[in-house]
């Protein structure tokens, strides 16, 4: 165990904080206290995860491994509308569950009256609410085997999203979960746990927003499960502005059935070292699923997106489009593994991964994984790493645009073309700006 | 204006350009013709500055200047206007942010103020009826889903706000209906002024019914091998190319 020495020495105040937290979650159900124990069991036999295992070799979690974290104080104090307000985006009809420290904050929520079908609660209330409900779906997409991290957040579920939309129910406007990690969280740990079921037929959008309203060095572990039924709708995005120390870890599943049509998309500009795990299941034929991130390291952030993508029917198409920039010392991987299996004819898959690196010290790890057991697919990758494109690049010229400009002005464009995907105008809006910003004070230093 | 001397291009190991002489004079139009790869849109391109193409041989002279030392975005703040037969698009990036960042580069190079957006959309508006457009194509990402004759269309515009000394159309007639050739046609003769010239490549005569060049040069294996006025134009649309490139060919 002694690779393990991470995990084995944080372990003791884990363990303490994870009986102060079963006894202060309370209620336990059986199954729940079950769950959390299984969890806690998987996380102190394999501990965090390390560069020996293949699908974290590229990154270095030393820092987090390093460091004793412990339950964040729920206490929501301090934490003002107006502060929240840079993160928050004004879409029409939105409703805003925030999470300060990882528990839900009603003070910082807009909720308003939701139609028929649609339950939408803290999941600490859907724990006791809808315990059956939960109980048949949490912990079952993203197990605590996958990873530790996931072990470990499912030793601390307590508090996140819950969403349910019946079937052939449509939600209008999105639903915005906003986690935030208030200034003073030095040290702290949040395990927050959403679970998404989008019913037969029906439809959804969440934005789960991951933001830090100081400049702490805290870790988010946090775990989505989504479950998108025969022919239901789910529209995910998750946007991660966590300050620059931080370190985020975020594990998405979705499983998609029949028909359904998901999109999911991905935005990183903070944390001193991120990791998304986004893992995606066509459980069914005539699927679409479409996966689009965009990615901005500088200093010396880490930034990894490692997706996961299972064709296991005939006739499912999906579409996915990462693009990372990459400035200072900072570090990128991406790692798409794309898996059809016999029975997955006709299947159409499309994997383009591009990575804009801004300075020479800036570096990208960058692996496409096809692993094709049928034989009439059509399955493409295309990775690009590399400076602006030249052709674009002389078009600006030929207007009287070059140096420093010009390259602001292509960087800004190569993000923008993701960020149009976003489904909501505010939203697109809004992390323009943000990618402008971080541009401009580049230009400035 | 623009003085070209014996010019030789190549793109890789390609040459292209094989002894280009041409002297464009201010207020003149020239137009550019020939068959397929006889190098005139090179010629285009050469002059703008792409980096795709090697000058191999010969000089050109702007103004008094050495153009072939400046860089592409010197070349345009002195003056140098590139209509682009493939505009490219520029996602996220609105015309208007676009086009004032050009115009005050511009602008800077000339010694002069940057101009604020109050007055760069006043300017713009102006600029806009040129084309037959309204203001909401500023808010749109440059050329960014923009249809073939929206595009050059563009190029139009842009020409007009930079209001270039030598303004060089590549093409800008390909791809286009008979409205959207009108519209740019109406929008390059408004433009038409004393001291500005202008360099029309084109493969058909139809353009040059609108924009009637005081000079034809037709190209051929990287050369001018017939110069005249604008009946020359007429004549190669009756007899088409071969008679001309057949005569060098044979000579």
């Amino acid at each position: 165990m002694a690779d393990r020495s991470g995990g084995v020495g944080v372990s003791g105040a884990i363990l303490q904080d994870y009986v102060a937290t079963s006894r202060d979650a309370g209620a336990g159900a059986p199954w729940l206290g079950a769950l959390r124990q299984a969890g806690l069991d998987r996380f102190q036999a394999a501990g965090f995860p390390s560069t020996r295992d293949e699908d974290w070799r590229f990154l270095n979690l030393a820092p987090i491994t390093g460091t004793s974290f412990r339950v964040a104080d729920t206490d929501a104090a301090g934490v003002t509308r107006a502060a929240l307000a840079p993160f928050l985006y004004p879409i029409p009809g939105v409703i805003t569950l925030v999470f300060v420290n990882g528990r839900f904050a009603p003070a910082l929520s807009d909720r308003h009256a939701l139609p028929r079908g649609i339950t939408l609660q803290p999941l600490a209330a859907a724990l006791a609410a809808e315990g059956e409900l939960v109980r048949r779906h949490l912990g079952q997409y993203a197990t605590p085997v996958q990873s530790g991290f996931t072990a470990l957040n499912t030793a601390f579920v307590a508090d996140g999203l819950f969403l349910r939309v019946s079937r052939d129910t449509v939600l209008d406007a999105p639903v915005h979960a906003v986690f935030v990690t208030h200034s003073g969280a030095d040290g702290v740990a949040t395990h927050p746990r959403n679970l998404i079921l989008v019913e037969r037929g029906a439809r959804a959008a969440v934005i789960e927003s991951y933001v830090s309203l100081g400049q702490s060095a805290y870790l988010t572990n946090a775990v989505t499960e989504a479950v998108v039924e025969d022919g239901a709708y789910l529209e995910h995005t998750k946007i991660q502005r966590e300050s620059e120390r931080a370190f985020h870890v975020g594990t998405t599943h979705i499983r998609q059935g029949r028909d359904s049509r998901g999109l999911s998309f991905s935005v990183s500009f903070g944390a001193a070292i991120c990791r998304n795990n986004l893992d995606v299941v066509l459980d069914g034929p005539g699927i679409e699923a479409q996966m689009l991130g965009l990615y901005m390291g500088r200093d010396r952030q880490e930034v990894d997106n490692h997706t996961s993508l299972l064709h296991a029917h005939p006739n499912c198409g999906t579409r996915e489009v990462y693009k990372g920039i990459l400035d200072d010392r900072s570090h990128g991987v991406f790692n798409g593994k794309i898996y059809v299996t016999p029975e997955a004819q006709k299947t159409d898959a499309k994997q383009t991964n591009r990575a804009l690196l801004l300075s020479d010290a800036a570096r990208i790890d960058t692996k496409p994984q096809l692993e094709i057991f049928a034989d009439d697919v059509k399955c493409t990758h295309g990775a690009t790493v590399g400076a602006l494109d030249q052709a674009s690049a002389f078009y600006l010229k030929s207007r009287g645009i070059g140096g420093a400009l010009a390259r602001k002005i292509l960087t800004y464009a190569f993000a923008a073309e993701v960020l149009e995907e976003i489904p909501y105008e505010p939203v697109r809006a809004a992390l323009e700006a943000v990618v402008m910003s971080r541009l401009e004070a580049r230009t400035e230093g | 204006m623009l003085e070209i001397v014996n010019l030789h291009a190549r793109a890789g190991d390609k040459q292209i350009l094989n002894g280009i002489t041409l002297t464009v004079n201010p207020g003149e139009v020239h137009a550019i013709m020939g068959p397929n790869g006889s190098g005139k849109s090179t010629l285009a391109q050469v002059l703008a500055g792409h980096p795709a193409y090697e000058v191999t041989g010969g000089e050109v002279r702007y103004e008094g200047q050495d153009l072939l030392d400046m860089d592409p975005e010197l070349r345009a703040q002195a003056g140098v206007f590139l209509a682009f037969q493939y505009p490219v698009e520029i996602p996220g990036v609105s015309n208007a942010y676009f086009l004032r960042a050009a115009l005050n580069e511009i602008r800077k190079a000339r010694g002069e103020e940057e101009i604020d957006p109050v007055d760069f959309m006043d300017l713009v508006e102006e600029k806009l009826k040129l084309v037959e457009w309204g203001p909401e194509i500023m808010s749109r990402a440059v050329n960014h889903g923009f249809s073939g004759g929206e595009k050059k269309r563009n190029e139009i515009l842009q020409m007009a706000v930079l209001e270039p000394k030598l303004a060089i159309l590549d093409e800008t007639d390909s791809g286009l209906d008979i409205d959207a050739l009108r519209i740019v046609a109406n929008g390059v003769n408004k433009l038409r002024r004393p001291d500005r010239s202008t360099i029309v490549v084109t493969h058909y005569q139809r353009l040059l019914n609108y924009i009637v060049p005081d000079f034809v040069h037709v190209l051929a294996g990287g050369r001018i091998i017939k110069s005249g006025g604008k009946e020359l134009a007429l004549e190669l649309e009756a007899k088409g190319y071969e008679w001309l490139t057949e005569a060098v060919g044979s000579a």
